[in-house]
């Protein structure tokens, strides 16, 4: 079988201080989104453990997988968890949820918790739509903007750029900022003109590591048009799987003249903790 | 909350901005608009704990906008929009 280029890695965790046998409130948030799907189970609003795996064609069964991986080894069991909120693209899906809330609402809600409440502005990058968010110190959302249809400066974008230029999506944030000088960005984000300007781009001799540089600072430049309609106010906080490609991230930061805030976890579980806080205000309130 | 929705034309990036603090679920803008984008939502999805209803644009027209409101935006001329006029409240913006 050829290797696969874009598969990037999935990831589990759980806390290794916590018991939830003496939790008063357990609560879920699943997230399935176009790429990926995330499991987060919360303990009394606290982190207990998460997962985030790849979406397949099946949203039920993705929702259900990544839940099954998040409880793996707790000996915690669907039936324990209180209230469970699903989010993202596939939210109406997820078979064992209570509600369904937008991915707008927890992606505010859900960077709040994870990079504390000095966020204010919120970039989600995610598998196939990008979205701008102005959250206040409680991480409610007072702003937002969302693309209308199109995967240009999206994680599917990089897997197919991954793929195109043979190299693992885990390497080719590190690479591109290997180019001694920054090439123009490639005139178009959209993913299939720029696949095609790309191979003109190798057929001409351009290094990958060049390639890969001008397509990441295309990608950049597009979502910094969408974060001015919006304004960007410190502290500046990335979620969504292209926050962990730094040639993106750093073409970002460079443009917008402001450092991002750094995670502590996998930034992509953003959306699933704020439908897990979510549910646990829910429960609190009886709805 | 100021609720964006966006979209994309050979001519740049528009924006229909509801400020939903300031809908009061009326539902006014249902009928002033020619391509019918409007609906009145029971929850706001993008607000869980929100009390009363909120306007917004429907799903299914969030990504036809482009042709439906271009209709009312001739590039030529600014003329008064029917859904902003219609909105007592004044949530309703556009971005030219």
């Amino acid at each position: 079988m050829p290797q696969e280029f874009w598969r990037w890695i999935e990831s589990r965790w759980t806390a290794p201080d916590k018991e939830w046998r003496s939790a008063k409130v357990i609560t879920a948030g699943v997230d399935v989104g176009s790429v990926s799907s995330q499991a987060v189970v919360m303990t009394d609003g606290e982190l207990y453990a998460y997962s985030n795996m790849r979406t397949g064609s099946d949203s039920p069964n993705s929702a259900t997988n990544a839940m099954n991986r998040a409880l793996e080894g707790t000996g915690l069991t669907l039936d324990k968890i209180q209230y469970t909120v699903g989010t993202g693209y596939g939210r109406v899906n997820v078979p064992f949820s209570q509600r369904a809330i937008t991915e707008i609402a927890c992606h505010g809600r859900g960077a709040n918790f994870l990079y504390g409440p000095t966020v204010r502005t919120v970039l989600d990058m995610g598998g196939q739509d990008c979205k701008a968010i102005h959250i206040d110190e409680k991480g409610k959302v007072t702003n937002f903007l969302m693309n209308d249809k199109c995967a240009a400066g999206t994680g599917r974008g990089m897997e197919v750029f991954a793929d195109l230029l043979g190299i693992s999506i885990n390497e080719i944030g590190d690479l591109s900022l290997k180019v001694e000088e920054e090439p123009p960005p490639v005139s178009s984000t959209c993913v299939v003109f720029a696949k095609s300007e790309a191979s003109g781009l190798l057929r001409e001799g351009w290094p990958k590591e060049k390639v890969i540089a001008a397509y990441s600072s295309a990608m950049a430049h597009r979502v910094v048009s969408l974060l001015e309609r919006i304004g960007v106010e410190p502290d500046f906080a990335i979620t969504g799987g292209i926050a962990k490609n730094v040639g993106v991230v750093s073409r970002l930061e460079k443009e917008l003249n402001i450092k991002a805030l750094t995670p502590k976890y996998d930034t992509q579980i953003a959306g699933a903790v704020g439908a897990a806080l979510f549910a646990r205000e829910l429960v609190e309130k009886g709805k | 909350m100021i609720a964006n929705f966006g979209f994309k034309d050979g001519s740049g990036e528009f924006f229909i901005s509801l400020d939903t603090d300031k809908c009061n679920g009326c539902g006014d803008c249902i009928p002033a608009c020619p391509g019918s984008i409007f609906e009145v939502r029971d929850e706001d999805p993008n607000d869980p704990f929100r009390e009363i209803p909120v306007a917004a644009v429907k799903e299914s027209e969030r990504r036809k906008i482009k042709y439906t409101c271009g209709l009312c935006k001739p590039v030529s001329d600014h003329p008064p929009l029917p859904c902003v006029g219609a909105c007592k409240a004044g949530a309703i913006a556009h971005s030219w």
